[in-house]
């Protein structure tokens, strides 16, 4: 029983190319079949990819630099500061006695510069209203899609000193 | 120009197209997934990546099954 009008032993540029219309649409939904299942193999590279970066990723070493003296900047009060390269602006915040958090100052969002809004207690970014938690750089309110990345800190001394990025 | 065909070509159709169609709603999965994923990894959550990618090559599996079956419903149409 023949559904379409190809014989089996036809050419296959016959078969390809048939007079008919209704091969015509068999044809062409073959070929969109094969190239969605191209393009499915194309995501699932691309998952493969990010599969092998993370296994043979090595975590970055970072330099460690000094960022204040302890005492310097008051409770509450911020220090600027570059790490780990001088255009890799960050913002030091005195949290308590002898507490101290440092993040990046770029927002996880369109990279504005974020700064420290004393009476909410909370980081800010001026450009879409996004807020930060100024004791983990999780996103508090707004379009930020990941938390600000947080500059390590060790008391050393009376100096405080920045010894990599977290999560980096 | 035939172009209208019979019940039983109508039928082939029909499956072919849903075929396709869950094959487009896999591949939306997978582009959703790929990019979540992306998202994650930048983010320093590389605990997502493999869970991530095993799913991403079951979804590959079930388009390269649909894409045979496809090829195979056209085939049988065709041959009769």
């Amino acid at each position: 029983m023949s559904l379409l009008h190809s014989p089996a032993n036809d050419a296959l540029w016959k078969d390809e190319f048939s007079v008919f219309s209704a091969d015509e649409r068999y044809v062409s939904r073959r070929q969109f079949s094969k190239f969605l299942t191209l393009a499915s193999l194309g995501m699932f590279a691309g998952n493969l990819w990010i599969l092998l970066k993370s296994y043979f990723q090595k975590p970055p070493a970072f330099a460690p630099a000094t960022v204040a003296q302890l005492g310097e900047i008051p409770v509450g009060g911020v220090k600027l500061f570059a790490y780990p390269e001088p255009q890799d602006r960050c913002i030091l915040i005195r949290t308590g006695e002898g507490e101290y958090r440092a993040y990046s100052q770029k927002c996880t969002h369109l990279s504005c510069a974020v700064y420290y809004e004393r009476e909410g207690g909370r980081l800010a970014c001026p450009c879409h209203n996004g807020y930060f938690s100024v004791q983990d750089g999780s996103v508090l309110q707004g379009p930020p899609p990941r938390p600000l990345r947080r500059i390590a800190l060790e008391a050393r001394g009376d100096k405080l000193i920045a010894t990599g990025l977290e999560g980096a | 120009m035939n172009g209208s065909g019979g019940p039983e070509q109508k039928r082939g159709l029909l499956a072919i197209d849903g075929a396709m169609a869950l094959i487009i709603v896999l591949l939306l999965v997978q582009v959703w997934l790929l990019s979540a994923t992306l998202e994650s990894f930048l983010a320093g959550h590389a605990s997502v990546v493999l869970p991530a990618a095993i799913f991403s090559g079951l979804i590959f599996l079930c388009c390269v099954a649909l894409n045979l079956f496809v090829v195979r419903l056209d085939r049988d149409s065709r041959r009769g």
